[in-house]
């Protein structure tokens, strides 16, 4: 409410530059409230993860006796003893597998319904569309029992290739909604350009219209890498319920059994929790543009 | 009508004179073309999407345990069952509870952060991936760092007594008069993230000239906020409340990590109900998916109609274009 004078003044002063924010909206009286709001929204945000990170360094001991204190003195054993542990590494490894061939899986088939949808025409292509968007509807949570048991039928329970595949299937109406839009943005001249210099629309798709779309499939890649990354529900019905070795468990899976295993080990826990934050979290820092531009991309269509 | 009049009205263009046949032939490419692009990415979203979701349907009508024949047709006991199941039915509160929740109070926050946020700062990047970070890390593992802080000798209790409010100290996802509420606290630390970042993006899209009009017009700072900023951002919060709609009915990784619908059911959800009653009877798990389907499909629907007829997520009733 009080800012209302110097907006009057804003209005005046004419020789400030076009392209700064109107000066109301940076008053300085409003600025410390601002700060003051963003570092509660950090600390509140970022402090369970510290909190966990370095209980790690202290043994279960010392936790046990003051649950809240700082490491005195400092334990590495916790940390060494996962990190040198063959269940974290698995995890990690198949994790990694997963992710990557989810990625792989929705990347190339997307892009090639994506493709077709967009820059055919016949009739259905409405109808495919449909179909697929219409997979935004069908959740993971609902087909999970029938599918293990379909995957079983199929000889596919507990193998990797039977927990990627699902996952693809599940990656795809995102990727395609993204992906159709992307597409046709790509301008009808350049695929003529391409058809009278004599290239056929597969190779128009090759060697044209695959590498415009880099970011969009950057995007998409990214979204589902850590849908597949962060997964639980199915990687417990295909890999723990389809009798997989432990090892091979992905993290989220291996997290939650080596909890519940040494849970008298709170240490122990609190170290292997925060190890398998820090790759989606160095992930993140890497792909972050892409990460927060791609969700937020995704949901305004 | 001849054929050949209906030859010429079938061509679309009266573009080059092209053989039947090798129009034919052109026809033919393209729907092999078609059919090569799209039917992998068909078959394998059908048969792992759709088919499981309509065996779900069929697998709900029989009493079976997933391993015998299904040949104990039941009709629908197993929806009677737990259409009077008042475990299940607390189950279907508990996510209404949560969605309501999320709504009344994510929202808001998430919006007034993002609009104190929405301005130049110092550190603007690192605040911003600061309070993206619970939406990164996997459901399941904040759930388990949140169960350690949680506990009853965990980092939160230790913290109220450190700081002389031992009073309060308590334990959090135990006691089942609060224990929804404390889930309900863990997820808006897990996801207002997203939602600041979301109302971000979309502020990014009001013209600056609307503010700079309105200034002039002598409006203030929360009357400019109040009648332009909010209507314009009205498709990004209708988004995102469909998306906080659907993630609130489909809870699971994080009730299933940390409490397990406990205690005393105070927690369950849908989904988690029909893990523990499903997994060894499919037949009957497989009625509590669709209930959760329906129950998805009709309030997503219900939803689209009133709230986002105006906006794109048409995408699943109007198609492309």
């Amino acid at each position: 409410m009080s800012v209302t004078p110097i907006v009057i003044d804003e209005a005046s002063a004419v020789d400030a530059p076009p392209a700064d924010l109107p000066r109301w909206r940076r008053s300085w009286m409003a600025q410390p409230l601002v700060y003051f709001v963003a570092i509660v929204a950090v600390l509140i945000s970022v402090g369970p993860v510290v909190f966990v990170w370095i209980s790690g360094f202290r043994s279960t001991a010392d936790l046990n006796a003051n649950p809240a204190g700082m490491p005195d003195p400092w334990y590495f054993q916790n940390y060494v003893t996962v990190l040198t542990s063959a269940r974290f590494w698995g995890s990690v490894f198949s994790s990694s597998l997963v992710g990557v061939g989810t990625t792989l899986g929705a990347i190339v088939l997307g892009v090639m319904a994506a493709y077709v949808i967009a820059r055919y025409t016949f009739p259905g292509r409405q109808g495919l569309y449909v179909l697929f968007a219409a997979g935004l509807m069908f959740p993971v949570t609902v087909a999970a029992l029938p599918l293990s048991i379909l995957l079983r039928d199929l000889g596919l329970h507990g193998t990797f290739i039977g927990l990627i595949i699902p996952q693809v299937a599940f990656a795809l109406p995102t990727t395609v909604i993204i992906l159709v839009p992307f597409l046709r943005a790509i301008p009808n001249e350049l695929e003529e350009a391409a058809a009278i210099d004599g290239t056929t629309r597969i190779g128009f798709f090759w060697r044209i219209l695959l590498p415009l779309s880099m970011p969009g499939l950057v995007t998409v890649g990214v979204l589902a890498f850590i849908g597949s990354w962060n997964a639980y529900l199915l990687p417990l019905l295909i890999m723990a319920a389809g009798g997989m070795p432990q090892e091979l468990w992905t993290l989220p899976l291996g997290v939650q059994q080596f909890s519940t295993q040494y849970s008298a080990d709170t240490g122990a826990v609190m170290a292997y929790t925060s190890l398998a934050m820090l790759p989606a979290l160095a992930f993140f820092l890497i792909a972050e543009k892409r990460i927060v531009g791609g969700l937020t991309g995704a949901v305004k269509g | 009508m001849t054929t050949h009049t209906s030859a010429v009205i079938a061509a679309p263009a009266p573009a080059a004179p092209a053989a039947p046949r090798r129009r034919a032939r052109r026809d033919g490419r393209k729907w092999l073309e078609i059919g090569l692009f799209v039917g992998p990415a068909l078959i394998v979203f059908v048969t792992f999407v759709i088919l499981p979701v309509a065996l779900a349907a069929v697998y709900s009508l029989f009493n079976w345990n997933g391993l015998t024949p299904l040949e104990r047709f039941v009709g629908l006991d197993n929806y009677v069952r737990a259409l009077t199941d008042p475990i299940f039915l607390g189950a279907i509160r508990n996510n209404f509870t949560i969605l309501i929740a999320s709504i009344l109070i994510q929202g808001p926050l998430a919006i007034a952060i993002a609009l104190l946020l929405n301005r130049k700062l110092r550190g603007r990047t690192i605040i911003r991936a600061a309070i993206f970070v619970p939406y990164v890390l996997a459901e399941v593992i904040a759930g388990l760092a949140w169960k350690l802080l949680l506990s009853p000798r965990g980092g939160v209790n230790a913290l109220l007594e450190a700081v002389g409010l031992g009073a309060f100290a308590q334990p959090w996802l135990a006691n089942p008069d609060i224990a929804l509420w404390v889930m309900f606290g863990i997820l808006t630390w897990k996801y207002l993230g997203f939602a600041i970042l979301l109302m971000l993006a979309g502020l990014q899209g009001v013209p600056e000239e609307l503010h700079e009009a309105a200034a002039i017009d002598g409006a203030t700072w929360w009357q400019t906020q109040w009648h332009i900023t909010l209507p314009l951002l009205g498709p990004t919060i209708r988004i995102w409340a469909f998306l906080s709609i659907i993630g609130s009915l489909q809870l699971f990784d994080m009730v299933w990590v940390t409490t397990r619908g406990g205690p005393v059911g105070a927690t369950n959800t849908m989904a988690v109900y029909m893990l523990q009653y499903g997994q060894g009877a499919p037949g009957y798990g497989s009625a509590i998916a669709v209930i959760l389907f329906v129950i998805s499909l009709v309030v997503a629907l219900l939803y689209q109609r009133f709230a986002m007829r105006r906006d794109l997520v048409g995408a699943i009733t109007s198609g492309v274009r």
